[in-house]
């Protein structure tokens, strides 16, 4: 017997309080299939062997883990940068796809749904159906087409049918409302690719399981790095919180590492225009899931606001939610200003342009104090490519 | 024995109608149910409004949206409710998700509920385990009828176990679709009504999704205590609003016998 793990999913779905399958009985059968399957397929030999392949020859696996000299000076400790930006499609959400696309495979489904905010997500999906040779449908904000169009349009070129959800603030919730009401009308032939810790047990621990590989990767690298096998702290923003979940994974039951979640603030957590789930939300149900979320008094889901399309949503995984309740966690939240700043500050210093979301797990370094000795690795979860119009207008490059 | 029990005992081709509350206009909740009422309804269902309705299509997403402009709360709507009984006798249900029941707290729900005369609830998105866990005991206590839903994909085993815990009535869900899905009964569909007519279960069914007229009235009455219209009653106020005349009209032309 391992020892009982504080902070993963438990044998009812749940993360402490929160987690749970809350779905109306037609998802039931699906949710119910999926449960039964996924851990012996994660587990098996031919899927192990597959997804690492896959993750080594496709992705571009292992991510650098890069010292990075001149943040350090600047902060004076030891920053180091955990390079999903690297990774083919330019961020840390293929981890997840290819690893989804071999289970929707294993389960003789033929059509691939999926939900994006930044497009991320949407265009790993769309990478993954096209490698796979399956048919894939991207549900994307109408707001978020616009905002992250060059996405768009990579999604189109791989083949992808993408879908504009025109309801609520037309944005990452509301996509995933989308999708799961597509899901609902094509049980049979269809797997939903969920690309965050979000969604109905056993979604969470399926995404959580397959960016585990981000910090599975820290632990070796910091050993050859520093000679021991974890940093002091880990750094990572949270939307839903997948870059996040596969940062912390392997060190999610190792309490010498400090765990920081940065959420997106927006024009700031009292401005009635933020996405700071954490700090402004209380329990609820949301897209499945019990977990933080930001409600009025009546139990309407607010609609949230970030400047990074990723990280623009009135909820939370269920795992976050429980390492805030269990004060394993540090929840910070960045504003929108805070996170540009960051932003051109690795670039100037590094040269590295990172996603605006990453740009908000950067912002944190001025809100946290270290001791010069201690090893303080951030995850750049993705690439700033798609933000180079935010950036252009808002540095007036 | 409660106003649901009663109904199912003593009617058959059950005419049950499904309307948003506080739309198309905030006050209009309880005259449209006193119209639905006269106008030889036998069930309502008073759908409460959500900002993320996942099982609805367009149709029933833009009534509550405009139902939450029109500032619609649960809160509101218990008042709104408070003189329902006893000047109506028609049953009535309350539907809607998890969150904002949730948020209003169970109990306290559940004790409004028995309060104004609601006879029973559909929760959706709450799980069936969940609710007999924590909140069965409650309802019985309170005399509300908890409403399942099954579909075409749930497994045998689950509905006989539905079947169980039931009182009231099944929700019959009669396709893989969200709300308002409006196509003629297909055969597949016209099998899975057949197979779960065969199950001899002791729960009465009513057919809900994609009944919009009297033709598909009719053809889920062959197989089931009655059916459920929804949608097709949304657009009918999206039009008219509380039109008397108008919604009478409506429910003689879904009635109506051949």
């Amino acid at each position: 017997m391992t020892k009982k793990k504080k902070y993963q999913v438990d044998d009812k779905g749940m993360y402490g309080r929160f987690g749970g399958a809350y779905i109306p009985e037609m998802l039931y059968p699906n949710i119910e299939n999926l449960k039964a399957k996924y851990i012996g397929i994660i587990e098996s030999d031919k899927f192990q062997t597959e997804y690492k392949n896959l993750l080594k020859d496709y992705v571009g696996r292992p991510s650098p883990l890069y010292f990075s000299k001149r943040l350090s000076d600047k902060y004076n400790t030891n920053i180091f940068l955990k390079r999903e930006d690297l990774n083919h499609t330019g961020a840390h959400k293929i981890n997840n796809t290819v690893g989804q696309i071999l289970i929707a495979r294993e389960m003789g489904k033929e059509r691939i749904i999926a939900e994006t905010g930044a497009g991320q997500h949407g265009v790993a999906t769309a990478t993954a159906c096209a490698l796979m040779g399956l048919k894939c449908v991207v549900y994307m904000g109408e707001t978020d087409m616009e905002r992250q169009a060059p996405n768009v349009a990579r999604m189109k070129m791989l083949g992808a049918e993408v879908i504009p959800a025109r309801s609520g603030n037309k944005t990452l919730k509301d996509a995933t409302n989308e999708a799961l009401r597509d899901w609902i009308c094509n049980p049979e032939d269809t797997f939903y690719l969920i690309g965050s810790v979000v969604g109905p047990h056993p979604y969470p621990d399926i995404v959580a399981r397959l960016q585990a590989v981000i910090s599975e990767e820290i632990k070796q690298q910091m050993q050859e790095k520093r000679g021991k096998d974890h940093p002091d702290c880990v750094i990572a923003c949270v939307g839903g919180g997948s870059n996040a979940a596969g940062s912390f994974y392997h060190f999610l039951e190792d309490e010498r590492v400090k765990l920081v979640a940065v959420e997106a603030a927006g024009l700031g957590t009292d401005s009635g225009e933020t996405a700071a789930t954490i700090a402004m939300g209380d329990e609820g149900i949301i897209h499945g899931s019990k977990t933080y979320l930001m409600q009025d008094d009546d139990g309407q889901i607010t609609e949230p606001y970030s400047i990074s399309a990723g990280l623009d949503y009135p909820g939370i995984g269920p795992m976050h939610a429980n390492l805030k309740d269990t004060g394993r966690g540090t929840f910070l939240s960045v504003t929108d200003q805070e996170a540009l700043d960051a932003a051109l500050e690795l670039t100037q210093l590094e040269g590295i342009i990172p996603a605006l979301e990453s740009a908000h797990a950067l912002a944190a370094l001025k809100k946290l104090t270290f001791k010069p000795e201690e090893n303080v690795v951030i995850t750049i979860s993705g690439r700033g490519d798609k933000d180079m119009e935010t950036y252009r207008q808002h540095f007036g490059f | 024995m409660n106003r649901i029990a009663q109904l199912f005992k003593e009617k058959k081709n059950i005419l049950s109608i499904y309307y948003t509350a506080g739309f198309p206009q905030l006050t209009d909740t309880l005259p449209i149910l006193e119209t639905l009422e006269k106008a030889g309804a036998d069930l309502v269902e008073i759908g409460m409004p959500f900002s993320d309705p996942l099982a609805d299509g367009p149709t029933i997403q833009q009534s509550g949206q405009t139902a939450l402009k029109n500032g619609m709360t649960i809160n509101l709507l218990f008042e709104q409710l408070a003189d329902l009984r006893p000047q109506l006798s028609i049953p009535v249900i309350l539907m809607g998700y998890f969150n904002p029941v949730h948020k209003f707290g169970m109990e306290r729900f559940v004790e409004q509920c028995r309060k104004t005369g609601v006879d029973g609830v559909i929760i959706p998105d709450l799980p069936f385990d969940e609710y007999r866990e924590k909140y069965e005991a409650l309802f019985t206590q309170a005399g509300i009828s908890n409403i399942f839903l099954i579909t075409p994909q749930t497994p045998e085993e689950r509905i006989k176990l539905i079947d169980k815990n039931s009182n009231g009535f099944i929700y019959m869900v009669s396709s893989a679709s969200v709300t308002g899905t409006k196509k003629e009964i297909s055969e597949q569909q016209t099998r899975y009504f057949k197979r779960i007519n065969n199950m001899q279960l002791a729960s009465p069914r009513l057919i809900g999704f994609g009944i919009s007229d009297r033709a598909s009235f009719q053809k889920a009455c062959d197989y089931a205590a009655g059916a459920i219209v929804g949608s097709a009653f949304i657009n009918l106020l999206n039009n008219e609003g509380n039109n008397p005349e108008k919604i009478s009209d409506f429910i003689q032309s879904i009635k109506k016998t051949n």
